[in-house]
């Protein structure tokens, strides 16, 4: 084994995994190496992308409908409340002992994580929308789907983007457990450290912690960018207001 | 290593309800004092976390509140704690702190601490300019200031703070096994294919978490008399 980096210790030996492979210490296989990493990283990316795309189908319609609506505020609210009570690895337990394991189901199990934050942000952002600003837009003539597509749909954007911020990165860490119902993803390593040795084990999870933080700014520089002009203009004023975190609101 | 131990253990289910996976009242029964150890440990890890966590970022805030310019790198910094996965962040400190409690602890503290510090600064941000105005006009200094009048009517976003950090901490310490740290993820990864197993372990986390949000909205309920008269609906 080629060692590059063996000055910062056990963190070089997992940087040289990531980029050089070398033979399995079981044996036989050859391990580690960008290419091994990349398909570690496609179905880690596949399994992610696939739940969340459900997750915001189903989610963004719903909380903006309740929102316009002005009804089912308690269920968006606390579904939150209660997602957040209920861990990952449980989540995934259950699903593999009544389901059993599989792509189908773990991403079932991922669509259920990453709906409550969308699915009450997309509420609050509908609901937190000015009624005069609606009102203005029905004196105008709008009717009931155009005020939810051209008023209340921009206006709550950034909200919404900022609820897929939270599902999306908690949907890529919890993807690294995804090994635990049949699954490869990055957490292989992780979980079969056998195979793939210590310094594959914190190989992967130097790429998981970087994937999650580059998905978090992305993300973010996404949700800067879908906010309307008029509410950047104001926002230096009301964002002391927008951040506080309550009960009733999101999840940082 | 672990993986071996749930094979034996579906080898060693003999009995019919178990041998077809069921959800067995009796095994259940015959076996819930293996549960008590992981769930001590669960909350011990969950109850020391989120105190040190908040005892450091209710400083932070305290601080950044007078100082507003560290506002932003704080957030910034513990935005990016709160982001690396907690699977990762064990391993990430594995090779420094090594295996066991208290690399589960850090990067359990890691997590708490934005919650935290956003809810208390917003919290201190929330109260009305005249209040302080009329407080000061009372003679108060600063700090009496800060610890009779602004942190009271914190209150509210304070205790949501600490509420939103225990049942997530609750949540991510099931996987401090993978630190070493036991707890009831220990057990449901023991023999996650089992329903009586995932029920009882799974089932537990979750009331652990309902059980700690319901003692604090209780304490905050104590605390925060004045706030009744307009209680949540």
């Amino acid at each position: 084994m080629t060692t590059t980096y063996a000055v910062l210790g056990e963190f070089g030996h997992a940087i040289d995994f990531i980029f050089h492979s070398h033979e399995s210490q079981i044996g036989g296989t050859q391990v580690g190496g960008l290419g091994q990493i990349w398909d570690l990283m496609w179905p880690h990316l596949k399994l992610s992308g696939a739940a969340m795309a459900i997750a915001c189908a189903i989610s963004v319609p719903l909380g903006l409908w309740l929102g316009h609506v002005g009804k089912g505020g308690f269920l968006a609210i606390n579904v939150s409340n209660v997602g957040r009570a209920v861990p990952s690895l449980a989540l995934i337990a259950f699903f593999v002992a009544y389901l059993g394991v599989g792509f189908l189901n773990l991403m079932l199990a991922l669509v259920l994580l990453a709906i409550p934050p969308i699915l009450t942000n997309a509420y609050t952002g509908t609901r937190q929308v000015d009624r005069e600003t609606v009102d203005a837009a029905r004196g105008m003539g709008m009717t009931g789907p155009q005020i939810v597509r051209r008023v209340e749909l921009p206006l709550a954007l950034p909200l919404i983007f900022g609820g897929i911020r939270i599902s999306a990165v908690n949907v890529i860490a919890t993807a690294t457990i995804a090994p635990l119902a049949g699954v490869t993803t990055l957490g292989d390593p992780i979980i079969n450290v056998n195979t793939y040795g210590d310094e594959g084990r914190l190989a992967a999870a130097i790429v998981v912690a970087l994937l999650a933080v580059v998905t978090e700014v992305t993300l973010g520089a996404v949700q800067r960018a879908v906010t309307p002009r008029g509410l950047k203009l104001t926002s230096a004023g009301r964002r002391q207001h927008r951040f506080p975190i309550t009960r009733r609101q999101a999840i940082p | 290593m672990t993986l071996e131990v749930a094979q034996l253990q579906i080898h060693h289910r003999t009995d019919t309800c178990e041998s077809r996976n069921g959800f067995c009242p009796s095994w259940i029964a015959d076996h819930f004092g293996d549960y008590v150890h992981p769930f001590l440990q669960h909350l011990v890890l969950t109850v020391l976390a989120v105190a040190i966590g908040f005892a450091i970022s209710f400083t932070l805030a305290l601080v950044a509140h007078r100082r507003r310019w560290l506002v932003n790198p704080i957030t910034q910094v513990t935005g990016i704690l709160y982001t690396i996965p907690s699977v990762a962040a064990f391993f990430l400190l594995l090779p420094i702190t090594g295996r066991g409690t208290d690399t589960a602890l850090v990067a359990l503290v890691s997590y708490v601490l934005l919650i935290i510090f956003r809810n208390v600064l917003a919290g201190l941000d929330n109260v009305p300019e005249e209040t302080r105005d009329a407080g000061r006009g009372m003679g108060l200094t600063d700090s009496q200031l800060l610890w009779r009048v602004e942190i009271p009517l914190a209150m509210p976003e304070i205790m949501a703070g600490l509420r939103i950090a225990t049942t997530t901490t609750v949540g991510l310490a099931t996987l401090a096994f993978f630190a070493g740290a036991g707890g009831l993820g220990e057990k449901i990864f023991s023999d996650i294919a089992y329903k009586s197993n995932v029920v009882v372990a799974g089932g537990l986390a979750v009331l652990l978490a309902a059980a700690l949000d319901g003692l604090i909205l209780l304490t905050q309920r104590a605390i925060t008399p004045w706030t009744r008269a307009v209680a949540q609906p």
